[in-house]
């Protein structure tokens, strides 16, 4: 039976009420209670800030050499919250429905309302930290509106909100650190959870640098280590991104939360040739003003200017024309795969279709010369004002394009295709955060998350804060209040040996095995794998032929790869195969979810399960719940269900016709 | 864009670890497209390495989109490269010949020092922040966030200081080695914002103290980290902490 611990009473009393009734553990105990931070992105920065703050002794681990470089830095478009600033209508509940709605019904009303109540302090603490929102001309905060919403509810700093957000976190990270309230442990990466007596109470970790193996004592584990998009090898993570911390505390009794669940991003920059490392996105702010679309001919090779208006195949706003090319994410990204897999792709790999500007410059330049007061402006100036505009709104996005692909987006469409962006599954936790192990928590991307089977934008930074600024300072201590009397966490112990011997065995094994293929070989086998059976759209024999892959990946992955170097120095290629052999085997379990999810919701999307529209048919009946996967062990998982329970909303199909 | 291929032959510092005096290797690059980032030409040549038994090069890199901050390799002789305004990860292999020598140094400076190959220790950044980067504002304690209206001018500003990526090019760049570009950016960043007042004048000081102490040289107003920061952050920074430091002595 799984206990959510949801407190009891009404929606919006119930925050209110936790925070006055939890318990609380005195400033005196706070400083000899210590707390492990795994991740320092928005949510591991925030938490071991605030916890600092508080009087707890913190420690924090970042594989990267600094806690500034966390991947949250890449965040581009902005921060939801309830501020209604704009006095549009937004309130804490339309924030609320917006992001249960948006969540295709598969998320916790609890969880998500506090998400919207404390949204707004979030906003608070960021401007107080000095991190420099847009503004208007009378010096008050800026907003603009994102998909999904009918509101302008969303913060931001230029296109690079998520760096700013970040590096006022880190500011207060770094503030603690100077007087010793955190210590910090760079280049490190977690390799296991130690759990004592079915607690939490510690960690195994390995200097990057040195290879040194080493044992960490603590009264709670926070894993704040985002999400797993890197199984499918490309995708618009870090290269470093990994689900390691998330797997090790799988592999040690914590529930893995809705696993399939993953967020496909319709504009992307496609894929130019096998070389290929990563995927950059082009923010969804883009689609306000650029029309997509294919040709309407089979394997038309002209280029995209000689093809004329009439022989283009604008499918969104053929499919969509209420929403047009503002429909969902997940909506977006299935549409342009069925284009290019029916055979109307562009580019030279074919999978990619056109973001076209052309008619947004011509309105905006038309609109120019209107202000300007030029009534006989020739097409020509037209266009160039127009441009400037655009450049105005995107210039940054459309640098970024050119120096990647080497084309001029302002006078040639861009070709964009989906890619895997963030992941809405993860490790499962109750209201507290705390996952099914005692003492050790999940915050931010790196938990099943309050954003069900589909994301909205600006949402993602909002959450990794909250969890770190808002919600852990309280629930945590809860749990310490019944640890004051436990001394500090003895590393001598032999859960502590165990573990370590484990670990040290796992890089032995990898040292010695001298195979005849590199990590990456894997890593990619792995990505095309899942990419092609578990990716934007899934079916049940491509999903059982993929467990079947994945094994036999997995095996050979053992016997034949090749780690060069020594154990003991730098060697991101060892650290690189303990990542990947994590990737292939959560990889399995992605599949055997989305095996089990016989229904179409949100990302995930069973063929078999779709409308006469060929739209997502969710089946509230048989799957209203999350799915959370025990280990137990050997590669096998038992499925326990925490149903899903609607008091205030009322969940329907989603249309966007 | 049509790609073609190119060959190109490196020259990559090499060093075992930072005890290891270190030399430069050579290195064939063969059949690389032109639309590679520089960094996915090193992943081509270190699968080469590792399929014929030697050890890759180490180099950092994370996010590969230009805001990390974390990639720094020293290029024919600048900081990220040829391409100004552009991180390594951003720089692409059409910027470069067939046939084309290029030479890969890792960031060369005192504080900066070498771990592997292209990768160094950077740390001393972090430690400058902890100086006095930040407001004392504890969670919990901030006003209303319209409650402190900020001059538009100000807050552009601000914004455009606080884009630094800390990647570390300016101090490469620097003949001095100086962290001037990178600490003056966060000091400005403050000093431009109402939040930043109350602690306007440690601060800068002990921010000053701790970049010389991490062995930073000093700023002769050469221009070299204006021209190679990949996020262009202004010179005007190092003048806005020149006067910050003066005010903040003289009103000691």
């Amino acid at each position: 039976m799984i206990n959510n611990r949801i407190p009891a009473g009404e929606l919006a009393q119930k925050w209110s009420t936790y925070k006055s009734t939890c318990k609380l553990v005195n400033p005196a105990n706070k400083r000899s209670i210590d707390i492990i931070v795994v991740g320092t992105g928005l949510a591991g920065a925030s938490a071991a800030a605030t916890l600092a703050e508080l009087g707890y002794s913190v420690k924090t681990f970042c594989f990267q050499d600094s806690g500034r470089r966390a991947h949250s830095i890449a965040a581009q478009g902005g921060i939801n919250a309830a501020k209604n600033y704009q006095n549009d209508g937004d309130s804490v509940y339309r924030l609320f429905y917006d992001t249960i709605k948006g969540g295709d019904y598969r998320a916790r009303e609890a969880n998500v309302h506090r998400l919207a109540e404390v949204s707004v302090n979030i906003i608070d603490q960021c401007v107080a930290q000095g991190v420099p929102f847009a503004r208007e001309y009378g010096g008050l905060l800026s907003n603009r509106s994102f998909g999904g919403t009918q509101v302008q509810r969303t913060f931001y700093a230029a296109g690079q909100t998520g760096q700013q957000l970040l590096l006022g976190a880190y500011s207060a990270q770094m503030r603690q650190v100077s007087i010793g309230a955190i210590q910090e442990h760079n280049r490190h990466e977690m390799l296991d959870v130690v759990v004592i007596d079915g607690k939490a109470r510690g960690i195994i970790a390995r200097n990057l640098v040195t290879g040194e193996i080493e044992r960490h004592g603590a009264h709670a584990v926070l894993l704040c280590t985002g999400g797993y998009g890197n199984v499918f090898f490309l995708s618009t993570n870090a290269m470093g991104s990994n689900v390691t911390a998330a797997w090790k505390a799988h592999k040690k009794g914590a529930y893995f939360g809705n696993p399939c669940f993953t967020q496909i991003h319709p504009t992307c920059i496609p894929v130019s040739g096998d070389h290929q490392s990563k995927l950059t996105l082009m923010s969804e702010s883009l689609r306000n003003d650029g029309r997509i679309w294919v040709p309407k001919k089979q394997g038309d090779t002209r280029k995209a200017y000689d093809i004329p208006e009439e022989e283009r195949d604008y499918y969104l706003e053929r499919r969509y024309p209420a929403f047009g090319n503002l429909v969902p994410r997940d909506v977006a990204s299935r549409a342009a795969k069925e284009r290019c897999d029916a055979g109307y792709g562009v580019g030279t790999s074919k999978m990619a279709v056109y973001l076209d500007f052309a008619s947004a410059i011509e309105r905006y330049g038309k609109t120019e010369a209107t202000k300007q007061g030029i009534h006989n402006a020739s097409k020509e100036e037209i266009i160039k004002m127009g441009k400037g505009v655009v450049k105005e709104k995107y210039g940054n996005l459309f640098d970024m394009y050119a120096k990647i692909t080497g084309e001029d987006p302002y006078s040639i469409p861009m070709r964009i295709y989906p890619a895997v962006h963030y992941t809405m599954g993860g490790l499962w936790v109750d209201y507290e955060l705390m996952t099914s192990v005692p003492g050790l928590y999940a915050l931010g991307e790196a938990n099943f998350s309050e954003h069900g089977a589909n994301r909205l934008g600006a949402s993602a930074l909002m959450q990794g804060l909250a969890d770190g600024y808002f919600v852990i300072p309280y629930t945590i201590g809860n749990y310490l209040a019944d640890e004051i009397r436990t001394p500090k966490i003895d590393t001598k112990q032999k859960a502590f040996d165990d573990a370590e011997k484990i670990v040290k065995d796992r890089i032995a094994h990898f040292m010695n095995v001298k195979g005849t293929k590199s990590v990456d070989y894997f890593h990619k086998a792995l990505g095309k794998i899942m990419w092609d059976k578990c990716g934007m759209a899934r079916n049940a024999a491509g999903l059982k032929q993929a467990i079947q892959e994945i094994r036999t990946l997995r095996e050979e992955f053992w016997k034949d790869v090749r780690v060069p170097g020594t154990a003991d120095s730098l060697n991101p290629e060892l650290d690189k195969a303990g990542r990947v052999a994590d990737f292939l085997e959560l990889g399995e379990l992605m599949c055997i979810d989305a095996l089990n999810r016989e229904e179409s919701c949100g990302g995930h999307f069973r063929e078999e399960h779709q409308t006469e529209d060929g739209e997502a048919l969710r089946h509230d009946e048989n799957f209203m719940y999350v799915a959370c996967w025990e280990n137990i062990g050997n590669n096998e998982w038992q499925l326990n269900k925490e149903d899903l329970v609607y008091d205030v909303i009322h969940p329907s199909q989603r249309n966007y016709k | 864009m049509e790609h073609t291929t190119i060959n190109l032959n490196l020259k990559v510092w090499r060093q075992k670890n930072a005890e290891d005096k270190g030399q430069f290797e050579n290195y064939k690059a063969e059949n690389i497209s032109t639309e590679m980032s520089f960094l996915e030409m090193f992943d081509v040549l270190n699968e080469k390495l590792i399929n014929e038994g030697q050890d890759p090069v180490a180099f950092d890199h994370d996010c590969r989109e230009g805001i990390c901050g974390m990639c720094s390799m020293h290029i024919n002789g600048r900081a990220h490269g040829p391409w100004s305004g552009t991180t390594t990860c951003q720089l692409h292999m059409r910027a470069f010949k067939d046939g084309e020598t290029i030479t890969v140094e890792p960031w060369r400076a005192k504080a900066f020092p070498v771990l592997k190959d292209l990768t160094v220790d950077r740390s001393a950044f972090d430690r400058i922040q902890q100086a006095g980067g930040y407001v004392s504002v504890n969670t919990g304690n901030a006003q209303d966030g319209n409650a402190l209206p900020i001059d538009k001018k100000n807050a552009d500003a601000s914004f455009d200081a606080a884009m630094c990526i800390g990647c570390g090019a300016c101090v490469a760049a620097c003949k001095n080695s100086s962290a001037m570009l990178f600490t003056s950016a966060k000091v400005s960043q403050y000093a431009l914002l109402p939040q930043g007042q109350p602690e306007r004048t440690t601060r800068v000081m002990n921010m000053v103290a701790q970049m010389d102490k991490e062995g930073f040289g000093a700023c002769t107003n050469t221009g070299a980290c204006e021209a190679e920061c990949p996020k262009e952050i202004s010179i005007s920074n190092i003048a806005r902490l020149n006067r910050e430091y003066l005010n903040a002595q003289l009103s000691l």
